[in-house]
């Protein structure tokens, strides 16, 4: 038998009807990441508009702020990371050189690769590896990814193992709260992601990776400028101090590592220096800010036990 | 008219459970080489090694670590959080994989973007820009035994994340 609907029966047919898709939008919003917001918001509103449920002006403030979210340095993959973080990385190790010393380089990278899986970002796409730079400028430099670079001069300032730990677990703080990626221009991050929603295979060809590797180039080139001239906010330097004490007590290491590092950068910075004078908050306001979270500076407990390869590795920096 | 509700109900529930299901169960490797362990820690043996883009099917979850299965690899073990995504990686995406991917959330394309071709049209136009360090680094690699011997020869006690 045929069956009857009642106009009852279909008026509720058509209630459920408003309201399966708008629950079913709002429960893919909630699920699905933020590169494609824009898309799920674009496709939910035209639903919502032509359901009659909301009208053109709601639909267009909730793409409006979809696009707000989706356009956003969170939406770069890990592996997109990696190949800002290498052709970064290239710039640095370009203009400061490479420091030739195998046993240094593997004892930076037995610490540097131990505390990298104590931090809140162990896994990167290509893993997390660090160079010694031949300056004397008091510097270091963390790219996406997890390329990791650090002069001979910062090392100097380096009297044991903790130390070293402090400033390495401190570059970490940086690639973990992927502070590189944030001093990319919002505008060039748009740009890049525009260009991705529209095409978004393998190979690009024409004007789109005519586009694509200007706007790589731009992203450089603001993230270079971050690092090698201007510096983070204080607030980024706060927050991989924060970081690195959290990494140096996970491991096992004396946070006052850090404190001890930071009196003898204090005594070795130039002012006018190109290098953390220029672009970190200076060492005594560091120094308070870290104490707040570790209490005053006491010795440390037993760093001896590490002196010696201590020694042997970076004895001669 | 309590059975028509009634039935919409129950197929709007199955609808939003499945995609629910589809979100959390299978997770893919978003890292080039995921190793599975024995226990959610760092200094736990690795049982397999999964690659780039292979999908696993999720058992357990801690705050940090993920518990799956790998079809492929045969194999149990846990994962670092941040090796993983809830996205479907396609490796080698065709025209169908991209227009699907620009209108769904669960997709995502290896090589989009900023990738290997954008960093060669990017060498090209600055050849004076040297690689090498940056190819040296990443073959810079300490294995698992050496990290376990440089913390006991350091008298080193790891408190957590690494443990």
């Amino acid at each position: 038998m045929k069956p009857v609907y009642t106009s009852k029966c279909l008026n509720a047919i058509h209630q459920i009807g408003l309201i399966g898709p708008v629950l079913f939008i709002m429960t893919t919003l909630l699920l699905t990441g933020c590169e494609s917001m824009d898309t799920v918001a674009r496709i939910g509103t035209a639903v919502g508009v032509a359901t009659g449920t909301i009208d053109q002006a709601q639909a267009e403030s909730i793409q409006k702020s979809a696009k707000a979210v989706a356009r956003s340095f969170q939406d770069f993959t890990p592996e997109q990371e990696y190949y800002i973080g290498r052709t970064v990385g290239a710039v640095i190790v370009n203009k400061y050189k490479p420091y030739h010393n195998l046993a240094a380089t593997r004892y930076i990278n037995l610490i540097g690769q131990t505390l990298s899986r104590a931090s809140d970002l162990p896994e990167t796409f290509g893993g997390y590896h660090f160079l010694i730079l031949d300056s004397d400028e008091i510097n270091a430099f963390a790219t996406s990814g997890g390329f990791i670079f650090i002069t001979r001069g910062l090392l100097r300032c380096c009297r044991d193992e903790d130390a070293v730990a402090a400033v390495l677990a401190h570059e970490i703080g940086h690639v973990q709260s992927r502070h590189g990626l944030q001093a990319i221009k919002k505008s060039r991050v748009t740009a890049a992601l525009t260009t991705l929603a529209v095409e978004g295979t393998k190979t690009f060809s024409g004007q789109n990776l005519a586009d694509l590797v200007s706007t790589f180039e731009g992203s450089i080139t603001d993230i270079t400028t971050t690092l090698i001239n201007n510096g983070y906010s204080r607030e980024f330097e706060q927050q991989a101090d924060q970081a690195a004490v959290t990494i140096l007590q996970r491991v096992g290491y004396d946070p006052n590592g850090l404190v001890e590092m930071l009196k003898i950068m204090q005594d070795r910075l130039r002012p006018g220096g190109l290098d953390f004078a220029k672009t970190h908050p200076s060492p005594v306001i560091r120094m308070a800010d870290i104490q707040k979270s570790i209490g005053p500076y006491r010795a440390m407990a037993n760093p001896g036990a590490r002196q010696q390869r201590f020694s042997e590795s970076l004895g001669g920096i | 008219m309590n059975r028509c509700k009634n039935a919409l109900a129950v197929a709007m529930v199955i609808s939003l459970a499945a995609t629910v299901a589809a979100a959390v169960n299978l997770m893919s490797i978003q890292i080039k080489k995921g190793q599975l362990r024995t226990t959610p820690s760092f200094l736990g043996k690795i049982v397999a090694e999964l690659n780039y883009a292979e999908q696993v099917a999720v058992l357990e979850k801690t705050e940090a670590w993920i518990k799956v299965r790998s079809s492929a690899k045969n194999a149990e073990g846990w994962l670092h959080s941040s090796a993983l995504t809830s996205k479907k990686i396609i490796l080698k995406p065709g025209a169908a994989d991209v227009a699907q991917a620009a209108s769904s959330s669960e997709l995502a394309l290896a090589g989009k973007g900023f990738n290997e071709q954008v960093e060669g049209e990017f060498k090209t136009k600055n050849p004076q820009l040297d690689y090498a360090w940056i190819n040296q680094m990443e073959q810079m690699v300490v294995s698992q035994n050496q990290i376990e011997q440089f913390l006991i020869d350091g008298k080193l006690s790891p408190k957590g994340g690494i443990k």
